[in-house]
């Protein structure tokens, strides 16, 4: 195959394993990115699902906020749960940094502990989509540009805004390939 | 058999956890430090197991009162030890809304036959395993991630090391077997046979498999990583040494770059003294916690 696409996974914590193996199911060629040298050979990047405040840490150590910045401004970055925290305009409970790539407010732990993540069926493009939600973020304003692709009680779950794409779900925990497809299209 | 949806969303937290650091905690003051070192969950329990081995006695449930003053005070999620087989203690880890319980042989065990049967509740449990058959009878019962034992509060890694070898060789070993050979294989393990089944067929365990017991460095943690550990459990070790933080956050990157040696060398170059080790060799059979759990 010709041109597969190269698509870093950001492997500082979280379920990076998975989404790596979701991208190669879908067609790209995943590669972990745990330093700015390895974000500087690939055409997109997922954030992982993991705990947001580890991650703000890692890339802290490591000086990541700038190399990250600079990426998104020129390719494609699609964050789930932990990763879409990590893009947002503005933090809540509490309030943290974020690389502010994407224009929108989430909160944190906003359906509450563990005990309260749950697993929904919600609609994509027509056609059944499951959404596994753990101790899971709620987008709760959206930019003037920003599509939303899916909702879960009526709050946006699936969001694209210019390059960069975010969920507050685990399409990497289903079997299902359609969510990391459509990131591919916009690599 | 296992993967209903209560389980997908159990196994899913520990995902969640991977290449992380869970950090064992007795009060919200050490929850903060755990939290700003990067921690990415902590374990709430009644004294660090360093502490449970020197003082003896019976160790329990941490104090809800405590435990609560640390699910106010961190973002994180929020573990908590219950005794072996104590059906009361989960129920109420349960009520409080834990994130996640450990059914721990730091603990004085309340059962020593019998464990939790783990399938009942709506929260995860973990559970700590010596060998892949303690490990699949501990899935069998519904606990959604193990961890390798080692000998807590020792500051002594050789434990984990040989747990987690173990049960990284047993699950080899299955994958080169016929179909025919593992109902042989289940009665010598003494674990369900569709768990060894799902064994031999993917070379992994059906839960994530994290490291725990006697992790007292930074490079410990990187051993543990080596080894196939997919994050660790950091219990005496962080609050042991003289600077919790500067050791919480040594451990933190360790555990994210262990394939780096220059990474884990910058990590080991900031780290304190460790905590003091025990020679396991030396300790008596009575004084073992790996030991616990059947």
């Amino acid at each position: 195959m010709v041109g597969k696409k190269r698509v870093g996974v950001l492997a500082l914590q979280g379920d990076f394993a998975k989404h790596a193996e979701s991208l190669e199911r879908a067609g790209a060629e995943a590669v972990e990115v745990r330093t700015r040298e390895a974000l500087e050979g690939v055409d997109a990047l997922v954030v992982p699902g993991g705990e947001s405040t580890t991650m703000l840490k890692l890339i802290g150590y490591e000086d990541l906020w700038e190399p990250l910045r600079a990426f998104g401004q020129k390719k494609p970055i699609f964050g789930t749960c932990a990763g879409a925290i990590l893009l947002a305009k503005h933090v809540l409970n509490p309030t943290q940094v974020s690389l502010d790539l994407v224009d929108l407010d989430v909160e944190r732990n906003a359906y509450g502990r563990q005990l309260d993540s749950h697993i929904a069926q919600l609609e994509l493009e027509g056609s059944p989509l499951e959404a596994v939600f753990i101790r899971a973020p709620i987008i709760r304003r959206v930019g003037a540009g920003a599509q939303v692709l899916a909702t879960h009680n009526g709050d946006p779950v699936l969001v694209t805004e210019g390059k960069h794409m975010v969920a507050t779900f685990h399409p990497e925990l289903t079997c299902d390939p359609r969510v990391h497809e459509i990131f591919l299209r916009r690599v | 058999m296992i993967l209903t949806e209560s389980f997908r969303l159990k196994s899913g937290l520990a995902e969640m956890l991977k290449g992380g650091v869970i950090m064992d905690v007795t009060n919200a003051q050490e929850a903060l430090i755990a939290e700003k070192a990067g921690a990415t969950a902590v374990m709430a329990l009644i004294k660090v197991p360093s502490d449970i081995r020197k003082e003896g006695g019976v160790a329990r449930m941490s104090p809800i009162s405590k435990i609560r003053e640390i699910m106010a005070t961190v973002s994180i999620p929020v573990m908590a030890k219950c005794r072996i087989g104590h059906l009361a203690e989960a129920r109420v880890l349960e009520a409080l809304g834990v994130d996640y319980i450990d059914e721990s042989e730091v603990l004085t065990p309340a059962d020593d036959e019998n464990h939790v049967d783990k399938r009942h509740f709506r929260v995860p449990f973990v559970c700590g395993a010596r060998n892949l058959g303690e490990a699949l009878r501990r899935i069998g019962e519904g606990a959604a991630m193990i961890r390798t034992k080692g000998e807590a509060g020792s500051g002594n890694i050789v434990e984990a090391v040989r747990h987690m070898r173990c049960i990284q060789r047993e699950m080899k070993q299955l994958t080169v077997l016929s179909s025919d050979e593992l109902m042989a294989e289940a009665k010598k393990h003494q674990a369900p046979f569709e768990l060894i089944e799902y064994v031999a067929q993917h070379g992994k365990l059906p839960v994530p498999n994290f490291s725990a017991g006697g992790i007292a460095t930074a490079a410990d943690a990187a051993l543990a990583m080596m080894l196939g550990a997919e994050a660790v459990f950091v219990g005496s070790g962080i609050f042991k040494s003289s600077d919790p933080e500067r050791f919480a956050k040594a451990v933190v990157k360790a555990t994210t770059y262990w394939n780096d040696p220059v990474k884990v060398l910058e990590a080991s170059e900031e780290l304190p003294d460790g905590m003091p080790g025990l020679d396991i060799r030396q300790l008596e059979e009575s004084q073992l916690m790996a030991t616990r759990g059947w």
